[in-house]
This record gives C-alpha cells, sequence and structure tokens, in this order.
C-alpha cells in the first residue's frame, strides 16, 4: 500500500509541528524520516497512523482519502518508541493481541503467533514475559506484535533508539533484510543519519516541521538541497566567505565557483566534508590553506586530522586515507596546506536555526 | 576512607544509631500509645459485647428487628456507594491521566474537596438541596422523590464522603503507567472497552482493588453526614454506626457493644485485606524485577546470524528450502509443500535466487 500526505498541517498552542507537508512512500519502499528532535517526524508519522489527527491536509493510503478514519480501521502496524508492551500479557498474548481483539478463530491466532515470533527469531519466548526480555528483544516483540494484523504499513518510531549500538548495529541489518522479505510499505523515523543512510531506500530529511529534502541516500548525500541538509548530514567544515564574480574569497585563499557571476559581492558561507579536503607539505596548488596539526586520530580506514588555521581562525576537520596519511607521516605540531577538493556554497539567508 | 569492606559496616552502622537510653523509651512510648488508644479499647469493645455470654450476643445482634435492619441497610448503603465510586473514579483518574484540558488542576482539587470538608457539613449540604426546605424540595415531593431521611440521602451522602478514594489510589498509579499501552492497543484495532478490560484494568487492577477495600472500609463507617441525612427512623434510616450510637443512648450497653464489635470485625477484616493486597503486589512487583534482572537469557541476545536471511535457521546454520519459497507468512499464499531440502548456506550465495 502507498501513502501519500497532501498539505499537512498540525499545531500544539503556538508551535507549528507541521508546516504543510507533503510526501510520498511508493510501494513496498523502506523509508526513513529524518531530521533532529522537534523537527516534527513523530507527529507525521502519528498522523499517518491516525494517532494524531492533522489540522489541515489529507492522508492517502493508495488513493483512499483516511484522514478522518479511525487507527483501527486503517490497517496499520505501529512499533513505539519505547516498545509499549502490553507488560501483564506474555510475548505469546502480545503478539496475540490484534488478532485477538479481530475475533480470529484460537487456531489461526495459535499459527500466526508461531510464524510470527519464529520470524522475529523469538521461538522459545513465548511464554516470556516483557521485563524478562532484553531491549532487542522487546523490540521483534512489539514488530511481531505489529505484523500480527497484517497491516499494509508498518510504521517505526525511533526503531533502534533504545539500544545500545552493537544491537542497534545488528538490527539495523536484520531490519533491512526483514523488509526484503515481507515486502511491507515501511517508514521509520530516525534522528541518526548513518542509520537512515545504511537501512532505507529514501530518506526524507525533516527540520522546523518542514521536510528540507527527499530522495536516495546518495541523492540526498551527495547533492544536498541547502544547508541545513548539509550540516546536518555529517561533519562539515564551515567557512565564511565573500563571494564575487565567480570566485569565492575565503581569507587568503580564492575559489573557483562559476555559478555566481554576478559582480556585486555577497556573504557566502562554504561547507566543506571532512573528506573533500587534502592536506598536503607544500602548497601544491594555487590557494590553500596554511594549517597546524593538532591532533590525529587513526580511525578505521580513514585517518581523522584536527587542524588550527591561523589565517582562516577556524579548526578545519579532515580525513584522508591510511595510505595518503603514512606517505605524508603527519605528526601533530606540523604546518601543512589544506586544499578543498570539492565544496557547497549556500547564502546565509537560506539558513536559519 | 573508602572502599570499606563490607563487614566493617554493620556495626558502625549501630554506632551511628541513636544510643539505647533514648531508643528503649522511644520504642516503649510508641508500644504504649498504640496500646492504650488503639489495643485496649478493640479488645474492651470485644470485652463488652461479648460479657454476657455468646448467647446474648448473638440475641443483641439478631433478635432486635432494629438492629438486624440497620446491619442491613448498611450492607446496602456501602456496596453501592463503592459502586458508585469505582465508576467515578475510573472516570476522573482516565480523564485527569490520559486528556490535557481546561480544569484539568481543578478537578484534580475538587476530587480532594471531601476529605477536607467536615461530613457533618457534607450532609448539611444534601439536606439544604434536597430538604423539604431545601431548593430541590418542593419539586421532589411533586414527584414523589424522598431523598432525605431516606435511602437515597444515605446514599448520596456516603459516597460524596468516600469520593476521593478510588480516584486517589487510581491517578499516581495511572500517571506512572502512561498512554503507550492503551495507544499500542489503539494502533492494534482494539475498541475503546476492549483497551479498557484486556490492557488499562488489568494494569490498574490492585490499585483499583485498594482503593475500593479503603472505600468500603470508610463507607460502611461513615456517621457524620449519614447522621444528618438520615433523620434516625429507627428500622428504617438507620445504619450501624447509628444504631450503635443509639443503642448506647438507650443505656444499652451489650446490644450497643454486640453492633460495634460487628462494625470493628468487619474493620479488621478490610485491615487485613490491605495488608494482604500490599504485600501481594510488592511480592510481584519484587518478581518481576528479580526476572528482569537475574534471569540469564534475559540479558543474553536470541541471535539473529549476521549474513543470514530472515528465512534462515540460525542454530542449523543452513537454509530449509521450504522458508525460501515462503519467506513471507505475512503474503499468506499457501504454499505446496514442498518436501525440504537442507542446503548447506556456503553454498547458497543469494538466497532469492534458488529455482
Amino acid at each position: 500500500m502507498s501513502i501519500a500526505v497532501r498539505n499537512v498541517v498540525k499545531k500544539f498552542g503556538n508551535f507549528t509541528a507541521l508546516d504543510d507537508v507533503s510526501l510520498d512512500v511508493p510501494h513496498g519502499s523502506l523509508v526513513a524520516l529524518l531530521g533532529p528532535s522537534g523537527s516534527g517526524k513523530t507527529t507525521l508519522l502519528r498522523i499517518i497512523a491516525g494517532l494524531e489527527g492533522p489540522d489541515g491536509g489529507s492522508v492517502l493510503y493508495h488513493d483512499e482519502d483516511v484522514t478522518h478514519r479511525s487507527p483501527r480501521d486503517r490497517n496499520v502496524g505501529f512499533v513505539f518508541q519505547h516498545y509499549a508492551l502490553f507488560r501483564h500479557m506474555t510475548v505469546f498474548e502480545n503478539v496475540a493481541f490484534g488478532l485477538r481483539v479481530r475475533r480470529a478463530p484460537k487456531s489461526q491466532v495459535d499459527s500466526r503467533v508461531r510464524e510470527l515470533l519464529h520470524l522475529v527469531r523469538l521461538d522459545g519466548f513465548a511464554g516470556r514475559y516483557p521485563p524478562q526480555l532484553s531491549g532487542g528483544q522487546r523490540q521483534r516483540v512489539a514488530l511481531a506484535r505489529a505484523l500480527a494484523v497484517e497491516p499494509g504499513v508498518l510504521l517505526l518510531d525511533e526503531p533502534f533508539g533504545a539500544l545500545d549500538a552493537k544491537v542497534r548495529q545488528e538490527l539495523r541489518q536484520w531490519l533491512r533484510r526483514f523488509h526484503d522479505e515481507i515486502k511491507v510499505t515501511t517508514l521509520f523515523v530516525t534522528h541518526d543519519q548513518e542509520e537512515a543512510f545504511e537501512v532505507a531506500d529514501r530518506v526524507v530529511v525533516m527540520h522546523n516541521g518542514r521536510i528540507e529534502q527527499q530522495g536516495t541516500p546518495q541523492e540526498v548525500f551527495d547533492h544536498p538541497a541547502n544547508a541545513f541538509v548539509m550540516d546536518f548530514l555529517g561533519n562539515v567544515n564551515v567557512f565564511q566567505g565573500r563571494i564575487q564574480d565567480g570566485k569565492m574569497h575565503l581569507g587568503n585563499i580564492e575559489m573557483a565557483c562559476p555559478e555566481y557571476t554576478n559582480g556585486e559581492a555577497r556573504a557566502a558561507t562554504a561547507y566543506i566534508r571532512p573528506h573533500e579536503l587534502d592536506i598536503d607539505r607544500s602548497p601544491s596548488v594555487a590557494s590553500s590553506l596554511r594549517a597546524k596539526v593538532l591532533q590525529i586520530n587513526p580511525n578505521g580506514s580513514v585517518a581523522k586530522v584536527r587542524l588550527a588555521s591561523e589565517e582562516a581562525a577556524l579548526e578545519l576537520n579532515v580525513e584522508i586515507n591510511l595510505d595518503r596519511y603514512a606517505e605524508l607521516g603527519l605528526q601533530p605540531g606540523d604546518l601543512v596546506h589544506v586544499a578543498p577538493r570539492r565544496f557547497r556554497v549556500f547564502f546565509p539567508e537560506d539558513y536559519s536555526i | 576512607m573508602k572502599a570499606e569492606p563490607a563487614a566493617a559496616k554493620v556495626p558502625a552502622r549501630r554506632d551511628r544509631q541513636d544510643p539505647l537510653y533514648i531508643r528503649v523509651p522511644l520504642i516503649l512510648a510508641g508500644f504504649a500509645i498504640v496500646g492504650i488508644l488503639i489495643v485496649v479499647p478493640i479488645v474492651n469493645v470485644f470485652y463488652q459485647a461479648l460479657g454476657q455470654g455468646l448467647e446474648t450476643y448473638w440475641h443483641n445482634l439478631v433478635d432486635d428487628p432494629d438492629t438486624r435492619s440497620a446491619i442491613w441497610l448498611t450492607l446496602i448503603v456501602a456496596p453501592v456507594s463503592v459502586a458508585a465510586n469505582l465508576l467515578f473514579g475510573i472516570a476522573a483518574a482516565w480523564a485527569v491521566t490520559r486528556f490535557q484540558f481546561r480544569g484539568r488542576t481543578l478537578l484534580v482539587t475538587l476530587i480532594d474537596l471531601p476529605f477536607a470538608i467536615s461530613p457533618v457539613v457534607a450532609g448539611l449540604m444534601f439536606v439544604l438541596l434536597f430538604g423539604l426546605q431545601g431548593y430541590f424540595g418542593p419539586w421532589l415531593r411533586e414527584h414523589g422523590v424522598r431523598i432525605i431521611f431516606a435511602l437515597p440521602g444515605l446514599i448520596l451522602a456516603t459516597t460524596f464522603v468516600t469520593l476521593p478514594f478510588v480516584a486517589r489510589e487510581l491517578i499516581p498509579v495511572m500517571e506512572a503507567i502512561g498512554p503507550d499501552e492503551e495507544t499500542a492497543a489503539l494502533s492494534l484495532g482494539a475498541s475503546g472497552w476492549q483497551i479498557f478490560w484486556r490492557v488499562t484494568l488489568p494494569n490498574i487492577k490492585w490499585a483499583l482493588l485498594y482503593g475500593v477495600i479503603l472505600c468500603n472500609a470508610r463507607a460502611m463507617g461513615e456517621f457524620g453526614a449519614v447522621y444528618v441525612v438520615s433523620g434516625h427512623i429507627a428500622g428504617q434510616t438507620d445504619t450501624m454506626p447509628l444504631r450503635v450510637q443509639k443503642l448506647f443512648d438507650e443505656y444499652n450497653n451489650p446490644g450497643s457493644f454486640a453492633v460495634a464489635s460487628l462494625l470493628t470485625s468487619l474493620a479488621l477484616l478490610t485491615l487485613f485485606a490491605k495488608v494482604w493486597l500490599e504485600r501481594k503486589t510488592r511480592r510481584e512487583m519484587a518478581a518481576g524485577a528479580r526476572a528482569g534482572a537475574i534471569d540469564p537469557n534475559a540479558l543474553v541476545e536470541s541471535p539473529i546470524v549476521a549474513n543470514a536471511p530472515v528465512g534462515s535457521d540460525p542454530i542449523a546454520g543452513e537454509l530449509v528450502a521450504s522458508d525460501l519459497v515462503s519467506p513471507v507468512p505475512v503474503a499468506r499464499v499457501p504454499v505446496p509443500h514442498v518436501p525440504v531440502a537442507r542446503i548447506p548456506i556456503a553454498a547458497v550465495p543469494v538466497s532469492r535466487e534458488i529455482p
């Protein structure tokens, strides 16, 4: 079942949680709603589920308007951030709940619950109570419970938020494979961009109750629509400068910026990702920034180098691959030259927090 | 000083306690006060009631029609009031903990009001409203409804006085539990009543029972408010506490104490029920906590095999062909029973490419 959200507005008192949000989730896809806390992503999810009503706009399931339909008639599976398992029921009864309230015959309930517990790898746990389970197990019970009623849409609110790093990593990959098996249209909320990029087919970046950008993880990461998206999706070095006649001036250095040929000088901000900066012993490129190495942290496949540039009066984060790192033989205190390979320019008025 | 051995701590704590000459008198004073003010009078009630033998006691309780009627009346008024408060308490607690609305704090404060108002004043309020000279009195008389000096008045007064008990017990419990489980039930397709019976009620049942017990104790023992609205008509509007007082006024001490002893027995019974309930909830909570903390299996993640597809069997390390044909119970496709062929996992590069 595909989901469409049309011009949804939601206010809590004076606070606008969702400001004219429109969104399409294609059938069978796995989509991440990504944003900082307070961006409205959970509110949007709850409106799609019918747990909140929008103040304006509509929600469509497969071209059918369900805006005023109660959650019980929407056939959604919702997994809550803190699982919300029924604490007085066993794992079996938790999973069976949706079928029992629909008065499904007992034999059907039995076989369906067994199937689901097998699917989420909790075969031996039917008789346990929620307090007797670990976080990851509770999460999977919540998932099985939501799937028991064969929902057309699966909605997950921060599904991995309350888990520790290792379990989270495992469950992420598991969810991806799981989705590939069951093919239910799935929408999940997260504030962790790494999680969104790893799991989802499409990423929807939200900020201040609006959708800033949506697309595949690759599109969003490579072509951020604005400064917020750029900033939110991982580390970035921010340079304040001026732009004039197709050239960006950052302190003493000058970078070609052919898109802006206007003769009038204008304040601009350049965003450069750590891996888009190169370090050199000598000023190999015409315009490079002199900087002093503060700290080096070889981390997995890259070395993270922190530098201070006195000319630009800022700290830089650079990531270089380990071969390059070995070649340079960097030591803290070394004076080096830093030059950008790529950068993106946004004008300050585009970006306000 | 850090990391003292555990054994050294016990005497240290003892040393910090107050000296014997303070502790012993305090403990004795505690027992003495409870003994003089509570134990002696209660024992005396039973002593006086049973002083002239069991036969007289029984005679005093059963053979006097007015006493019989008073016992009967209390056994009607108390349960009806408790039932009314049960409904009100759940409704009020639900409203206060599950909705945000204007006047919510005011409602919480007003629920407590009957505790603050003197029961006699409460009784008078009802007389002023429903009595013959009251606001609704003439209208009620025209329609042949009697509230004051009749059963409805007794129930009304008792309900008013015991109003806070159930709601007061439920509000903190429901606040602590939060609305998450109910929202989950809603999303799973449960109706309002199904949510209440299957999710809310099981979570609040002990608090509810506790509130009911306290409410019942107070309802049976209520004197002041009932005194004002009952009109003291022997055999008609006398409840047990009123009967005790009336018999005592008539210098019928054995009769008075007999009824009093029955009332006390009911109170003691309530007290034991309350203690039993408290122990039971505490045990349940402890058991729940222990199961969560110590159970070794609870702390170990059940296996999610890192690179195996969902349909695989993590223990055997093999893929079961039938799983791959229908990995999706959700899809509910009738699957012809494929003879189960076990394929070593290494031989299967991508699960869905199996013919």
